[in-house]
């Protein structure tokens, strides 16, 4: 309490507060006590590096605010890449060489992609553990009390929901990213979202080997989200880069963060990353955001000897993914893939706030 | 092109934060600083970081009495931002070559060290805020950073009188102190 004081006559000390006879006071105390002199000036710096900061945070947020409004404008927008025509001349002066390496860049991808199925990690690591949810009578009654208190949404047929795990969307008209071995389980897949609603959702992709998978809603009710709040990350996350996640280990949606503790999976998988942090069976297919509010992993399983040793795949491996199925199928073409960051600088409860709205449960009956 | 005046009077804008000047400013340069960025191998992302940074640094510039700026806003955004991306890449280790650079630029040494020191006391300050918690975080926030009065405070986070949130919002301050110190101690 005496601290407490103290402060107090302080702060008014400096904010020019005090009467002239207080002053002359106080400042013939603070002479005679070095302690209390001490406290004065450690109290102004503070305060006045509380005062800056307070400020450049502002400052900070309406730079954001106005860079939202250009990107909006198209103000900011990333030119085309501009010397086709050098790019053409190369092409046609190193036809042949490209032509001989890359056929040999493909029988050496054919042999080692064979020699990685044959050598594959999941199936050598014993205690790799995926984790979604097989989920019991309870929670499957608790699914459809949620589901009947959507007023003004088409009330779904009743769904037997045995699995339960995570998604997030990549792409706001419906499309969401989930672990292979989650749709595998899977039939009558259905997701829902933070405010209980739930949409069905049709499986339009599945690798098993980078273990991702892609849904899209096909579901009248779904409304396109036009702006997704985060970013992918193309390059790898550091070692001890911090992130949070978030998933459906309950059915409610649980946040959780941790740090990155190595670059490589299970056996030295490396599209994968190695994560401390707290994972339950309904984690899978959550999304992985540094503190840039980029994605920088999907969550696909964790060690079941060890402690918080989980792993994920890594967000690069999305492109891919997306690549492929646009490769596969032209009915995808339209897919767009996050570029604006809404998360970068705000703090971690903004962050999660903003997120919470793009990650859906993903639940469906045994496929068997 | 902006006269001398125009300039002028975007940087006491820019002082007071005023909305429409900081936009004047963003809209008219950011796009030379991306397109630097990315041809000096960079994405659209790092170079709206580079850019905030040295629009921060120019706010604070704008804010002191005693800067005058000899050269253009372009010029002097452009200066800082090549230096800071310079640094980037070093830090990358992503630093091969010379920067690819054809605008003129004029030397801001001494910005970069205050500069460097302003975003290290910033985020000192943001990890002790950090770590105290609520309802100390937007107890002070709402004191000393929005400014707002103890009366509104007090009916704002249900305390029966401004004298309790007072006495409340002085514990979390010495709490955010000490936090906020001992980080100096450990460096």
């Amino acid at each position: 309490m005496d601290e407490i004081i103290l402060i107090e006559t302080v702060e008014r000390y400096l904010s020019g507060e005090m009467t002239t006879q207080e002053r002359a006071f106080f400042e013939d105390f603070r002479k005679n006590n070095a302690e209390v002199d001490q406290l004065v000036v450690e109290h102004a710096y503070f305060i006045e590096g509380l005062q800056k900061y307070g400020d450049l945070k502002t400052f900070k947020h309406t730079l954001q605010e106005i860079d939202a409004k250009l990107t909006e404008e198209g103000v900011t927008a990333v030119p085309a890449l501009t010397g086709k025509a050098k790019v053409v001349n190369l092409w046609q002066k190193y036809k042949r060489n490209i032509a001989v390496a890359a056929s040999i860049a493909g029988f050496i991808s054919i042999l080692t992609s064979g020699l990685m199925v044959t050598y594959s990690k999941k199936s050598g690591n014993e205690y790799y553990s995926q984790l979604v949810e097989k989920i019991n009578q309870t929670n499957q009654e608790l699914i459809k009390l949620n589901a009947n208190k959507n007023n003004g949404v088409i009330i779904k047929p009743e769904v037997k929901v045995d699995y339960r795990a995570t998604g997030f969307l990549i792409d706001g008209s419906g499309y969401i990213i989930t672990n292979a071995h989650v749709l595998n389980k899977m039939k009558n897949i259905y997701v829902e979202n933070n405010k209980g609603n739930y949409f069905s959702a049709e499986n339009i992709y599945i690798d098993n080997v980078m273990d991702l998978a892609i849904l899209k809603i096909d579901d009248t009710a779904y409304k396109t989200i036009s702006n997704l709040p985060f970013t992918i990350k193309k390059n790898n996350a550091d070692l001890g880069e911090e992130f949070f996640t978030l998933g459906f280990p309950r059915n409610e949606i649980v946040y959780g963060e941790g740090y990155v503790s190595a670059k490589s999976g299970s056996d030295g998988d490396s599209t994968a990353y190695q994560l401390t942090v707290s994972a339950n069976p309904g984690n899978s297919g959550g999304p992985v955001i540094n503190r840039n509010g980029e994605l920088i992993g999907i969550i696909t399983a964790k060690d079941s000897k060890a402690d918080g040793v989980v792993y994920a795949a890594k967000a690069k491996n999305i492109l891919m993914l997306v690549d492929q199925l646009k490769k596969d199928n032209i009915k995808y073409q339209h897919i767009k893939m996050p570029v604006n960051n809404d998360l970068k600088k705000l703090d971690r409860v903004q962050q999660v706030k903003k997120m919470e709205d793009v990650v859906f449960m993903v639940v469906g009956a045994t496929n068997k | 092109m902006s006269t001398i005046e125009q300039e002028l009077q975007l940087l006491k804008g820019l002082a007071i934060s005023d909305k429409q000047a900081i936009e004047t400013i963003y809209r008219e340069n950011y796009s030379m600083i991306q397109s630097f960025v990315i041809n000096n191998n960079g994405s659209a992302d790092d170079a709206r970081d580079i850019f905030q940074e040295a629009m921060v640094v120019l706010y604070e510039k704008s804010k002191d009495t005693t800067f005058s700026l000899n050269c253009q806003i372009k010029t002097y955004v452009y200066s800082i931002c090549r230096r800071l991306w310079l640094k980037r890449l070093q830090q990358l280790n992503k630093y091969s070559t010379q920067v690819e650079s054809l605008e003129e630029t004029v030397f801001v040494e001494d910005e970069m060290e205050e500069h460097e020191k302003r975003d290290n006391d910033f985020t000192l300050m943001e990890h002790a805020m950090s770590k105290i918690g609520e309802p100390c975080k937007s107890l002070l926030d709402a004191y000393y950073l929005q400014k707002k009065s103890m009366q509104d405070i007090a009916a704002n986070f249900g305390y029966t009188n401004a004298d309790n949130a007072k006495t409340q919002k002085y514990k979390c301050l010495i709490r955010l102190k000490k936090l906020f110190f001992a980080q100096y101690k450990n460096a």
